[in-house]
């Protein structure tokens, strides 16, 4: 498996530390209901098709990454900084 | 027997190996599947289950028969195909799977029980009774059946691995092949060329072919030396690719040191994965057998092999050879043997119509019936429509069709489709991304196909990487149709082979039906064929094609048939490459190893880090006294320890404040420079991550320090909050563990002995407890912290890396003249057990700031990271496990780590369960065992006697329940 970092290119996955879903990236706020947590900490989908999860670039430049992959095919879509995503996301 | 004139090995160079203690000779270029062939050698082993007499079928990496030991320096290999291995001056090699002897196998006796080892016989007759299969049934199995044997000893071989990357890797080097390679070099793409042979050429060295009016041999090595001379090409023999995977990797490997009498220093094999841009499979087709009554005797071969051994080896594989065919193809087989001198006894092909093309006997709409003789062929009876008649032959080369090498396409789940006209399987396009299968391995069986296709593939290819094509004419070459009419099994009543490896024959697949397993994966479980090491190469389709028959189903209805990886076998060693005994895991060293080393230190890995356990003086029986020693050292004089092992991680930014108050569960913006706070680390999810001290050093700058353990953890944890949490935030972290040497400087007279190596003495105003500065050692800048993991009045003192070892040994020795000395991980753990100070026996994961007794460490005026989630209710209360002390009754009585505690009056079993001892050490210090534990309810049963279990050591301790500080709780040592 090789994943393109934005920052380094096309990296042999030993380079890179896997964390798991996004849904990582979307913590409830202070004081959110515990079913918003209970949800960001355990529910998880397990879909057979396109994912998005998080992965690091430990042995790279550390960049933390979300990478867009199917988990029938492995392809993968795209890759991209997490800190791009969040702060685009504001 | 040897053909003069023929064959491409080195007739000047003879060599002597031997074959089950005989002596023989050979010829540098051969295998040693020829060689035994060129000297008369038929039955080279006995088959898996049935012990039956076997020869060499195959001239390439499929053979399921000729399997051998390979003997070097006291090692032995077992499952050695005779026709990969090449020949080399001395080599050694055994017959496997017979006793006493290749000739006279006792255990040849199962083939006379034949009829009850069929498919599903093991299922069936060991079930009962179950106590039986252990003790009885399965030794005796074990013994009768396998595949060779190993020394028992290590291997003490030498492997490697290594990495590549291609634009085009090419895989297989027979015309497709090469010309996809020529096309690609010359458009200046990086290009490696794998071929899993000795030789590049693949078919071309095995049959008598013309290209462009000349040997198909010499065009391949011209094409081959402008390959060569070119630098953007890799060659790579003895390189057979074994798996593709995701996104273009491809694992192979490489024979490097397996063929030379005296290797040196080379590894005997190597492990690759290259990483391709994209890739061309042109690996051919394996020819396959014909299933038909005793159809494994020694002589029974496949065409295409007896060919290749005529062509390449210069072998006659025997005097007079039988063909038997379902194909055009056979003619080349007659044809090349009559010119060679070599009698054609008959052909029998199966094709009613076959064209009659040479001058030899030959025998339309006719089938191989049987074959006769005692430890090789010496007939073969061949019925048509005439009746019955006996042919006499030595040899009989068989060819059942052509199976496209199509493994590759199959390694990421794709299936091949059934294509009639050829009666095989090819692979569908875009089955592994980026590879283009050609030639031969496409179903394209003639030569000039495959040069046309070659170009194709890798036309398509280079497209894909966007460069471009050079114009290429493929060279000319013969173009003939490939003429099959499929025959699987030839009726009879006797047993005919499918899966020789495994010895599955085509009544063990009918039963296979007969009892329900009809799905193809089912068959494969219950009969056992394709499981053997050539994993089903040779068997596939043909057990395939028996099953469609057997349940009235066409082939491509039945279902088709995959390979996983690795194409062929991989030995561990060449995987796992670098791997043994200290290469298993990196090693890092403090800069006061040699010290330690030098001191007598026994050295204990912490993660991947090297620590001493304690330092022996003389006069010292065992460890424990070292300890105590060390442990009275620190208590009364001064102690010196390595603590550069914890991880220490740089902050700077103008959210540096911020952010630790983010990630701590206590604030850190408070912290004034030149002060240090003990911070506590949440997970998400509540329970504790990681504690330490965090020092900040100057405005926007700060030094946090983690555990050992937890150095790696806690770096990736703040990348991700900052990352993804707070992205806007300006702060940076990078890890200076390495950077800096750090030790610890504990006990009543540290401060004296800093003041020894200090170009200023400290202030004791000055330098508080928890306070930090910079300071300088013999004009050397380093960092001084005063804090304390063992209740002393203690400092911690940093320098840059390098002038780590100069500093300890120089400590060391000023300590040792107060009365003090160096202390290791056994004392420092007693130290901190008396202090009731965390590590991550206490911390593992399961535990809460409030289990350890730290809640009032979680602010209430701010979010930090596991906030929400330690709230809840389950995470506190008394219903959980606290921290506690546990102090034997009896001072004496050893108690540890691991053991559970239970009421007195309560059995000691899981239910009763009231905790668990983490930690546990004799203290000199209190002349007692001492013990951290979580306990239900733990703060709340300080006093009470709980009765501790050691269910693994066999104790039983009474023991009281404590606070979890035994020494100094008021802590007026650590400020003092
Ligand atoms: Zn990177």
């Amino acid at each position: 498996m090789r994943i393109t970092c934005p920052l380094c290119g096309e990296r042999d996955r030993r380079e890179f530390y896997y964390y798991g879903a996004d849904d990582y990236l979307r913590r409830p706020g202070e004081g959110a209901a515990p079913e918003a947590w209970d949800s960001y900490l355990h529910l998880r989908d397990n879909p057979a098709g396109i994912t998005r999860d998080l992965w690091h670039h430990e042995m790279g430049c550390s960049a933390w990454l979300v990478v867009e992959r199917s988990t029938i095919t492995h392809e993968i879509r795209s890759v991209k900084l997490v800190s791009d995503v969040q702060e685009g996301g504001k | 027997m040897r053909i003069d004139g023929k064959g491409l090995i080195d007739r000047k160079t003879a060599l002597n190996f031997r074959f089950d203690g005989r002596s023989y000779t050979g010829f540098q270029g051969d295998t040693l599947a020829s060689a035994l062939l060129a000297n008369g050698v038929r039955m080279v082993g006995r088959s898996f289950k049935y012990h039956r007499p076997r020869g060499v079928m195959t001239a390439g990496s499929e053979e399921p028969s000729a399997l051998v030991e390979v003997i070097e320096r006291g090692q032995q290999t077992p499952n050695v195909r005779a026709t990969v291995q090449e020949l080399h001056e001395g080599l050694e090699a055994r017959s496997q799977n017979r006793w006493p002897s290749l000739r006279y196998d006792l255990l040849a006796m199962n083939d006379l029980f034949a009829p009850f080892f069929g498919a599903g016989f093991y299922y069936k007759t060991f079930m009962w009774p179950r106590a039986f299969w252990e003790r009885l049934y399965e030794p005796a199995i074990r013994r009768a059946a396998g595949l060779g044997s190993l020394s028992g000893k290590h291997d003490e071989g030498i492997y490697e691995k290594a990495f590549a990357f291609c634009d085009l890797l090419v895989i297989g080097s027979g015309p497709a092949g090469l010309m996809a390679a020529l096309e690609a070099a010359r458009a200046g793409a990086d290009v490696i060329l794998a071929e899993e042979d000795s030789r590049m050429g693949g078919r071309l060295l095995a049959d008598t072919v013309e290209i462009d009016g000349r040997p198909g041999r010499d065009w391949a090595e011209g094409v081959l030396a402008e390959l060569d001379a070119m630098p953007n090409v890799r060659l790579m023999t003895r390189t057979a690719v074994t798996g593709a995977y995701d996104h273009g990797t491809f694992g192979a490997l490489e024979r490097v040191g397996l063929h030379l009498a005296q290797p040196g220093e080379r590894p005997r094999e190597c492990f690759w994965r290259i990483a391709a841009k994209q890739a061309v499979l042109a690996a051919g087709a394996l020819e396959r057998p014909i299933a038909f009554a005793d159809n494994d005797r020694p002589g029974v071969m496949m065409a295409g092999a007896v060919r290749a051994y005529l062509n390449r080896w210069g072998v006659a594989s025997g005097k007079s050879v039988a063909i038997f065919t379902n194909n055009g193809d056979a003619r080349k087989t007659a044809d090349e043997l009559t010119a060679a001198g070599i009698e054609v006894a008959a052909v029998i092909d199966s094709r009613p119509d076959a064209p009659a093309l040479g001058d030899y006997r030959l025998y339309r709409g006719a089938q191989v019936t049987g074959t006769h003789g005692r430890r090789g062929l010496e007939w073969i009876s061949v019925r048509d429509q005439n009746g019955e008649r006996r042919v006499e032959a030595d040899c009989l080369a068989v060819s059942g069709g052509w199976n496209p090498t199509l493994h590759l396409t199959c390694h990421m789940n794709s299936r091949p489709v059934w294509r009639p006209e050829i009666a095989a399987f090819v692979p569908v396009d875009g089955a592994v991304p980026g590879l283009h299968a050609c030639g031969a391995a496409a179903g394209v069986f003639s030569t000039a196909g495959c040069l046309e296709d070659g170009l194709r593939a890798a036309g398509a290819a280079l497209e894909a990487i966007g460069q471009k094509a050079p114009k290429i004419a493929a060279p000319k070459a013969e173009d003939g149709a490939y003429d099959i009419s499929p025959l699987w099994v030839v009726p009879g009543e006797r047993r005919a082979w499918l899966d020789f490896a495994n010895d599955v024959t085509a009544k063990d697949v009918r039963l296979s039906a007969q009892e329900n397993f009809r799905s193809v994966e089912h068959m494969k479980r219950y009969t056992t064929q394709g499981m053997a090491p050539d994993q089903g190469k040779n068997s596939n389709v043909g057990a395939l094609a028996v099953l469609a028959d057997a349940t009235g189903r066409g082939i491509p209805e039945t279902g088709t048939t995959t390979f996983r990886p690795p194409y062929v076998p991989v030995s561990i060693a060449a995987m796992g490459a670098g791997g043994r005994a200290a290469g298993f895991a990196p090693q890092r060293f403090t800069t006061s190893h040699e010290a330690s080393v030098e001191r007598g230190a026994p050295m204990i890995e912490a993660g991947l880090w090297y620590r001493p356990s304690y330092f022996p003086r003389m006069g010292e029986t065992d460890w424990r006294r070292a300890c105590n020693r060390e442990v009275h050292n620190v208590r009364g004089r001064v102690g010196v320890c390595d603590v550069s092992t914890l991880g220490k991680i740089d902050i700077q930014g103008k959210d540096a404040a911020r952010f630790l108050d983010f990630v701590y569960t206590n604030t850190f913006s408070t912290l004034q420079p030149g002060r240090v706070r003990y911070g506590l680390m949440l997970r998400e999810d509540g329970h504790v991550m990681d504690d330490g001290t965090t020092a900040c050093l100057a405005e926007n700058h700060y030094l946090m320090t983690t555990t050992t353990a937890a150095a790696g953890l806690v770096m990736r944890h703040l990348e991700f909050v900052h990352q993804a949490l707070r992205p806007s935030w300006d702060v940076r972290f990078i890890s200076v563990t390495e950077q800096w040497a750090q030790f610890a400087v504990a006990g009543p007279r540290s401060r004296d002995l800093l003041n020894s190596v200090l170009d200023q003495k400290l202030d004791p105003a000055a330098w508080p407890f928890m306070a930090c500065g910079a300071v300088s050692v013999s004009g050397v800048a380093g960092r001084l912290f005063r804090i304390s993991f063992s209740g002393e009045h203690a400092y911690e003192i940093a320098v840059p890396a390098r002038y780590g070892a100069a500093l300890f040994r120089d400590l060391v020795a000023r300590a040792e003249t107060m009365g003090g000395g160096a202390y290791g991980m056994e004392a420092l753990n007693v130290l901190r057990v008396e202090k009731g100070l965390l590590t991550h026996a206490e911390i593992h994961g399961r535990t809460t700031a409030f289990d350890v007794g730290l809640e009032k460490m979680m602010s209430k005026k701010k979010d930090f990271i596991g906030k929400a989630a330690a709230a809840r209710p389950g995470l506190l209360g008394a219903g959980r496990e606290q921290l506690v002390g546990l102090r034997p009754l009896d001072a004496e009585r050893e108690i540890g780590a691991g053991a559970h505690l239970f009421r007195k009056s309560d059995p000691a079993k899981r239910e009763f369960d009231q905790g668990y001892v983490t930690s546990a050490c004799y203290s000199a210090t209190l002349r007692s065992w001492l013990g951290l534990a979580f306990v239900v309810n733990g703060r709340a049963r300080h006093g009470e006697t709980i009765r501790l279990v050691d269910h693994m050591r066999k104790t039983e301790v009474l023991c009281e329940i404590t606070d979890p500080v035994f020494f100094d709780p008021e802590g007026e040592k650590v400020r003092g």
